[in-house]
């Protein structure tokens, strides 16, 4: 299988900056698969996640969607189609002052079809849980509802990628596990390609591949399993693990044996039952 | 006498238009000197609408608001000066700088407390120093700083006012987890050393369980009011309410439902790892 997008050995600086934010970055991701990229602030992952649909080209290397050079003019709009964005701010996402009116945006601007756009919004709206929504007025949502009719918005463009940078910053925990829920179910059930930014360890728990970013380039690449379980490595880059990993170290060192790879609490709690029973 | 007390506070927005809106319903609150009060509750349950009325940015519709037992709306006078004593950090405060040069921004509050010029680079360096920006960046422009950096030079800038009471809503959004520890770290150690109050308002439950208490809202109330142990113990009203809980709560509450016998209102990993060692100790022993 051909990757959906190629990453070779891009680099990026941005004008007076003293150091590159991407620095010889290689990277293939596979259509249907949930990337999570972690890293501290500052570290490039979103300026990596700008060169996935051409917002940013590099300034040495190459990126490819679906064998398409992002610095080819003449492939911006294919690109754009193939790799739909969403952003941390929902307020700075929303255009049209009715929920399917905002969906409709995209597909219109793209010139299609008026009944296929009806059947686009409608099908997007219901993805992501608010179908029952779509004659609300979006400024009247809460942060969740909102960020998932952006999410909506780039569905309607019928995208095979999905980026989302750092989607849940802004919200409640509910309105956070709201969006978490509608991109795995986009991932597992649509298999569109996810690649998601994040500073929550715990949203990274369920990806198929975990990247952690630092000064521009990759300096972790494996299973959440892999990455979580090296803990000195993440804390010397400015992250942490999940909760439930910290507690399994604790325990662990004070002479029990749990896996290392229970990641979610109901998986720890299972863990720890089992060794206690 | 309580250092902020609310009594019986009611904000209704648009009042009267079809778009009205009870944001703040009936609430009374009183915060002692020296706390770190957690506030939490999701978007919407009237968390903004209410810190906004402890520096008199908003007036309630009913109800009063007191500093010290007197009324801050009372005068102009009084108004000011709970602007002074009560220092508000809104969510994203990097996108308020405005000044030409760092110093230039975190001096703006002392300035208009008319201070002299030694107390105000007195208080800008100090402010600076809590939250950890260097002097370096002081002549710069305030948009050349990085993103954490900014968020330090907007807190500082109400550090300088030198407040007594610091409302922060939200300070450590969108910041990686170091950078969220040593800015949590920083805000603590300031309300040491200035024997403050802090009231922080978050929705992360790993900040929260550091407040020494913890006021839930939901709907415009008051619905739990309590030690950060006292209001994790009711999970599911927190989960109804669409909060979270720490994730030592939930891990405890899974194995309680396993039939664990934990003790009641564990929410650190700490606790957590101290009382499943117990259980091992007690288990291994032979009896």
């Amino acid at each position: 299988m051909d990757p959906v997008i190629r990453i070779k050995n891009i680099s990026y600086t941005y004008p007076d900056a003293d150091r590159p934010a991407l620095d010889g970055v290689s990277l293939d991701i596979m259509p249907g698969a949930f990337t999570a990229v972690l890293g501290s602030n500052g570290s490039g992952k979103s300026t990596l996640a700008k060169h996935l649909n051409a917002i940013l080209v590099p300034q040495s290397g190459k990126v490819f969607v679906d064998g398409m050079d992002t610095i080819d003019e003449g492939n911006l709009l294919a690109i754009r189609r193939r790799v739909g964005m969403v952003f941390q701010n929902p307020d700075n996402q929303i255009v049209a002052n009715v929920v399917e009116d905002d969906v409709a945006f995209a597909p219109e601007n793209l010139g299609v079809e008026p009944k296929e756009i009806r059947r686009r919004v409608d099908a997007a709206l219901k993805q992501v849980g608010m179908y029952d929504f779509r004659l609300h007025a979006p400024h009247l949502l809460s942060g969740g509802q909102k960020q998932r009719v952006a999410i909506a918005g780039v569905l309607a463009m019928d995208p095979e990628v999905l980026v989302l940078d750092e989607p849940t910053a802004m919200l409640d925990p509910r309105g956070r596990r709201e969006v978490l829920d509608a991109v795995e179910a986009l991932c597992r059930e649509r298999g569109i390609t996810v690649v998601l930014i994040t500073h929550h360890m715990d949203e990274a728990v369920g990806a198929d591949r975990v990247l952690v970013l630092d000064r521009g380039r990759i300096a972790l690449d494996g299973t959440p399993q892999q990455i979580f379980s090296q803990t000195a490595a993440l804390q010397a880059l400015r992250l942490t693990v999940p909760d439930t990993v910290a507690l399994t170290v604790r325990l662990n060192a004070a002479g029990m044996a749990l896996p290392t790879d229970a990641l979610t609490p109901a998986e720890c709690a299972a863990a720890i039952w089992e060794a206690l029973r | 006498m309580s250092l902020i007390e609310l009594r019986d506070l009611t904000h209704v927005y648009s009042q009267g238009t079809p778009f009205e809106k009870t944001a703040i319903d009936s609430l009374s609150l009183a915060i002692e000197a020296g706390q770190t009060v957690g506030l939490i509750g999701h978007t919407g349950s009237g968390k903004s609408t209410l810190i906004s009325h402890l520096n008199a940015l908003l007036k309630p519709t009913s109800g009063t608001v007191l500093l010290d037992g007197d009324d801050i709306f009372a005068s102009k006078a009084s108004i000011r000066a709970a602007r002074f004593r009560v220092g508000v950090v809104f969510q994203y405060p990097e996108y308020q700088l405005f000044e030409e040069t760092v110093f230039a921004d975190i001096a703006y509050g002392p300035k208009n407390l008319k201070l002299d010029g030694p107390e105000i680079d007195r208080r800008v360096r100090e402010a600076a120093a809590f939250v950890g920006l260097d002097a370096g960046v002081f002549d710069r422009s305030p948009l050349e700083l990085s993103g954490g950096q900014k968020r330090r030079a907007a807190i500082a800038g109400v550090l300088a006012m030198e407040p007594d009471v610091l409302v922060l809503d939200e300070p450590t959004a969108g910041l990686d987890p170091a950078g969220r520890e040593d800015l949590l770290g920083r805000l603590f150690r300031w309300r040491q050393v200035r024997d403050a109050t802090i009231l922080l308002v978050t929705h992360d439950m790993s900040i929260a369980n550091r407040c020494d208490r913890l006021v839930v809202m939901s709907e415009g109330r008051i619905v739990l009011d309590g030690t950060p142990e006292a209001v994790f113990s009711h999970g599911e009203q927190l989960l109804s309410i669409g909060l979270d809980l720490p994730a030592a709560a939930h891990i405890a509450g899974l194995l309680r439902e396993q039939g664990l016998d934990l003790p009641a209102g564990i929410y650190t990993l700490d606790r957590l790892a101290e009382a499943i060692l117990a259980l091992r100790g007690k288990e291994a022993s032979p009896c």
